[in-house]
């Protein structure tokens, strides 16, 4: 809500007014003891003559159709928009910022807040906006007095019951309703009886409740039944009475909580761990990626000097509209914790001893050029970015290894065809979608926004859900069909009565886990999940229905710059292993000789077998690219300096090449991305999607059989899947009260 | 808790709480949560003693759980989401549900169920014995196949969706202004000192409650109250008004409703029928003449 134009046009004089000062007082203003006498007058005042002003928030009109366009006349300018637009969404398109509390775009309408009331000509009394349909010839008047009179009102009854308590208040400086009284309140309240207060709800560890602060706007109750999908959520009472409740005692066991923090309007629901610890102005924004999915999620990082302080979401609406799930937006403390500072040398006594980068580089490059190149391996981690990740690539392959290949893509991924491993629908795209088959993913804990598009696409359209896996809870009605390749068989033969709601579908989409890239069977379930979408018409020249949903943020960059192991058993016979924050990866069969180099920046897994870490900088600290799940590329940028001596990955490895006598021939960021276009162009596309040219039918034909273990869950814990996630304190209060079984 | 108000200077400055009918403040609240918390630590000391024997916390919890607007459920031995409930009836259907359950039911299209919930509700509290533990709103939720918490948002919302203990005989005073005017406070206090209760309070032998209602729409016969009576189950469910009372009728009334006597409802004034003045009728003696305007035989 822009601030200072709804409080420019409030203080602005009014130029039919007759008095020219401009008296900031409830009742004795002339114009308002009889509005309607001096809203004619103001019909009659404005003229078309002012400057065009610009669609609120890029308000963008969409015609579905020419026809249906319809006329109507905000403070007096004509404009054309479509039928079943509200009067709202009509001033937002002429440009007037409607106030408002309980509506939300991106919810069902409640209007119960009554602050967006405006002025209709003809209508006996004002209408609020949110709710009414736009109809033709309409004259809609946002400037009146009388809308000002009616908007005064309701913003003396709102805080009639709402405590005064903005200085301790987190939503303090960026709260609808300050923003809000500061245009339409009054200076003092008439209100002399007791305010109401509410007893505070405890919603698990992410949210905070100060109850008495609401103002019953219920955009929480609508988040939670419609977009998360978990109806725990009510509007209990009645009159005075009335409040925001579970009823019973419940915690908040939603992957998408943390949105309520957004669209609450006042400072009755803000976020735990951001509680008192910093003014919103005090924040420097830098708008960055997600990299604890492979959704690559749009984010703010809010950072005060070195230190994060939270994480919004930001506006994209082909990736994650405007939400974020909790483990983007709580995993930031982790960003402070376990931190590697220096270069470290693991002594003769198993202990690690803090050296500096040159003595670190000299070891590793000695340890390096000794081993033979095929036992040289290098394992990229799961928030890698492509930079480094083609660093690395370049790095091993002139120390003559090719086993470079990134964690979670399994032995022997298939990175020929990048319609294998991204997810060719497009997350947008699957709102077009009727019927859905996932195969061995559940999208809930592997991509919550992803299942969060799916339940939006299921409410507009009622599409069909079919589920291949371990029973779970998606949040939304499916059909289990199986928990194993059998199901896929049958329904790749025709047998099963799912393989005719895929046929008979529109735009059927499958889904297949990146899980499964770790079975021994891929290629058979790959081949099969192929054979069902060719029989059911799934890949069409006008729709892709078939998709993977990775797992990681580095998967797909991965893939697009070939980082394939050459063996699949390169482990076993490794003598030097190049951990680029790899911290899952079986290191079970490494010999004990082997020479493992941890470089990352968090003590995680991967440390315990290292014999020198290099330390890196995270996600949040470095200008990194990354391609998500749908294969669209987005860079990270730098919020906050990093920790101790760390340096970005990839100058470490061109650091290491130099020390190693293979340099490196790029320098800079910029040169890396020029090596980068010639492996896989489409990384320098930024915020662009590349679909896949290619569709799977080029695939040669693979004669292996499935195995008939059922598919397992890819992901155990939604709140801890690497290492700035484990490292967090949220997190790990999450998994042990949201996962109690 | 009017006492406890009063020996508490320092509530006067603070927020009153929602609760009850906003005679509680945040003071008398806190001293029940210091209550209970004591209880607890004391049941550590002396675990013998059985924490509901001590008169002050019982009647600190009873602060939660006799105050018909809090929106909130609270765990107790007899109402816990653990225990079972069912709509009794002999007659089961297929389905599983009673047949009146299925009755109701069929009044409504069979894709908007959830219309069935206030009927559903009143007949689980009639079967309850006139209130309704979060179990029932469990199994009506199950029925009529939402969310929980669309059922709890629709018993808090209604008065009389009663979600604590109430007696056999639930007796509700009108408290508007035509009845207050009358007098209703005095029959509040009558039946109050009678029983020996408070407001919302069931009395010891399980048999009365007294609470307050808002126009009964009988205004022409203030003062008046309503017994709902609960003791024979949802068939032999009754929702009576006696009207005219004084604060002794209300008195006598609740002795016969003791003794298990019927008394007809309606006017408790013998010399009233219904809502006839007082007498009979003075004015409208002769029968009422035709419109001058047609003849109504002629068509």
């Amino acid at each position: 809500m822009g601030l200072g134009l709804l409080a420019s046009r409030a203080m602005r004089p009014l130029k039919y007014s007759n008095s020219r000062v401009f008296i900031r007082s409830i009742v004795s203003k002339p114009e308002l003891q009889s509005p309607e006498a001096s809203s004619a007058a103001a019909a009659t005042a404005l003229e078309p003559d002012l400057p065009p002003r610009s669609p609120v928030g890029g308000a963008r009109v969409h015609f579905p159709n020419p026809e249906d366009a319809i006329e109507v006349f905000v403070d007096g300018y004509p404009l054309k928009i479509p039928k079943g637009f509200t009067v709202l969404q009509a001033c937002e398109v002429a440009g007037v910022d409607i106030p408002r509390f309980c509506y939300h775009s991106r919810l069902s309408i409640a209007g119960n807040c009554r602050m967006c009331l405006v002025e209709v000509e003809k209508s006996p009394k004002p209408v609020a906006s949110c709710a009414m349909p736009a109809l033709p010839g309409m004259k809609i008047k946002t400037d009146t007095p009388l809308a000002k009179k009616a908007r005064e009102g309701v913003m003396e009854f709102l805080l009639m019951n709402h405590p005064l308590d903005c200085p301790i208040c987190d939503q303090g400086g960026e709260c609808d309703l300050q923003d809000q009284s500061m245009a339409f309140g009054s200076d003092r309240g008439r209100f002399t009886e007791m305010k109401r207060s509410v007893v505070d709800k405890n919603l698990g560890p992410l949210v905070k409740t100060v109850m008495t602060r609401c103002i019953q706007c219920t955009r929480c109750v609508r988040f939670a039944t419609e977009v998360a999908g978990v109806q725990d959520l009510g509007m209990l009472g009645r009159g005075s009475g009335e409040e925001i409740g579970t009823y019973v005692e419940k915690l908040m066991t939603s992957e998408l909580s943390g949105n309520v923090i957004d669209i609450c309007p006042v400072g009755a629901l803000t976020s735990k761990p951001f509680a008192f610890k910093a003014r919103n102005w005090e924040l420097k924004g830098t708008e960055t990626i997600d990299v604890t999915d492979a959704v690559g999620s749009n984010i703010r990082i809010d950072s005060r000097g070195p230190e994060v302080m939270r994480i919004l979401p930001r506006l994209n609406e082909d990736i994650n509209e405007e939400w974020i799930s909790d483990k983007t937006r709580f995993c930031y403390d982790g960003l402070k914790r376990q931190r590697l500072n220096d270069p470290m040398i693991r002594g003769a006594d198993g202990r690690f001893k803090a050296v500096n980068w040159r003595d670190a580089l000299a070891v590793v490059a000695e340890v390096m050029l000794q081993a033979k190149p095929e036992e040289i391996v290098g394992i990229a981690g799961r928030l890698s970015d492509a930079e480094s990740m083609m660093a690395l690539k370049d790095f091993l392959n002139r120390m003559g290894s090719n086993n470079v290949w990134c964690e979670g893509t399994g032995a022997q991924p298939n990175a020929d065809l990048r319609s294998g491993y991204i997810m060719n629908t497009s997350i947008s795209g699957l709102e077009k979608a009727d019927c859905f088959l996932l195969v061995g993913t559940q999208p809930r804990v592997e991509a919550a926004m992803v299942n969060a598009r799916i339940r939006k696409t299921i409410r507009a359209n009622n599409a069909k859900v079919g589920y291949i896996g371990p029973a779970t809870d998606l949040n939304y009605d499916h059909q289990h069909l199986g928990t194993g390749p059998k199901t896929l068989l049958e329904i790749a033969e025709g047998r099963h009565p799912f393989f005719s709601a895929i046929s008979n579908a529109k735009n059927p989409v499958i889904i297949v886990g990146a899980g499964l890239f770790e079975r021994k069977d891929k290629d058979a379930i790959f081949s099969t999940v192929e054979a069902i979408a060719k029989k059911g018409n799934v890949i069409r020249p006008d729709w892709n229905g078939l998709n993977v949903l990775l797992l990681n943020a580095a998967q797909a960059a991965a893939l697009d710059l070939g980082l394939v192991p050459e063996s699949s058993n390169s482990i076993e016979s490794a003598k030097f292993v190049y951990l680029m924050g790899a911290d899952d990866v079986d290191l079970e069969k490494l010999p004990n000789d082997a020479f493992v180099i941890y470089q990352g920046h968090h003590g995680d897994h991967g440390v315990y077998r290292a014999n020198v870490i290099l330390p890196a900088s995270a996600f949040s600290e470095k200008e990194g690219t990354y391609e998500n799940t749908e294969g669209c590329t987005q860079q990270t940028l730098p919020a906050v300096p990093t920790v101790g001596d760390a340096r970005d990955d990839w100058k470490i490895i061109r650091a290491l090449s130099e020390v190693a006598g293979m340099r490196l021939p790029y320098d800079t960021i910029g040169g890396i991305r020029s090596r980068i276009r010639t492996v896989a162009p489409n990384l320098l596309h930024v915020d662009e999607r590349e679909p896949a040219t290619l569709g799977p039918s080029l695939k040669p034909e693979i004669k292996s059989e499935m195995d008939l273990t059922p598919f397992g869950s890819a992901v155990e814990n939604f709140y801890m899947t690497d290492s700035i996630t484990r490292a967090s304190k949220t997190m790990a209060q999450c998994s042990a009260m949201l996962l109690k079984k | 808790m009017r006492a406890v108000r009063s020996t508490h200077p320092a509530n006067l400055f603070l927020p009153r709480v929602v609760c009850g009918r906003g005679t509680k403040s945040v003071a008398s609240l806190l001293l029940s949560l210091e209550l209970v918390e004591n209880a607890s630590s004391s049941r550590g000391q002396a675990s013998s003693r059985d924490s509901s024997s001590n008169p002050s916390i019982s009647s600190g919890i009873s602060i939660f759980l006799h105050c018909p607007e809090l929106c909130k459920h609270l765990d107790s031995p007899d109402n816990n989401p653990d225990l079972p409930w069912k709509f009794s009836d002999t007659n089961k259907e297929k389905v599983g549900y009673s047949i009146i359950v299925k009755e109701i039911l069929s009044h409504y299209p069979s894709n908007y169920k959830q219309s069935a919930v206030i009927p559903l509700l009143d007949l689980a509290q009639q079967q309850h014995g006139g209130w309704l533990p979060v179990s029932a709103m469990n199994e009506v939720a199950k029925i009529i196949e939402v969310a929980p918490i669309r059922v709890y948002e629709v018993a808090t919302f209604y008065s009389m969706f009663n979600r604590s203990k109430v007696g056999k005989y639930h007796l509700l005073v009108c408290g508007t202004t035509p009845c207050m005017v009358r007098g209703s406070r005095e029959i509040e206090d009558a039946l109050l000192k009678h029983l020996g209760v408070k407001r919302n309070e069931v009395t010891k032998d399980g048999l009365f409650s007294v609470g307050e209602m808002e126009c009964m729409g009988c205004c022409v016969n203030a003062p008046m109250i309503t017994v709902a009576d609960y003791s024979n189950g949802s068939e032999g469910y009754t929702y009576n008004y006696y009207e005219d009372v004084t604060p002794k009728r209300v008195v006598e009334i609740v002795e016969m409703l003791r003794r298990g006597e019927k008394l007809p409802p309606g006017t408790q004034n013998p010399k009233r029928i219904r809502s006839g003045p007082e007498g009979g009728n003075t004015t409208l003696l002769s029968e009422p003449k035709p419109p001058p305007c047609r003849d109504l035989d002629a068509c």
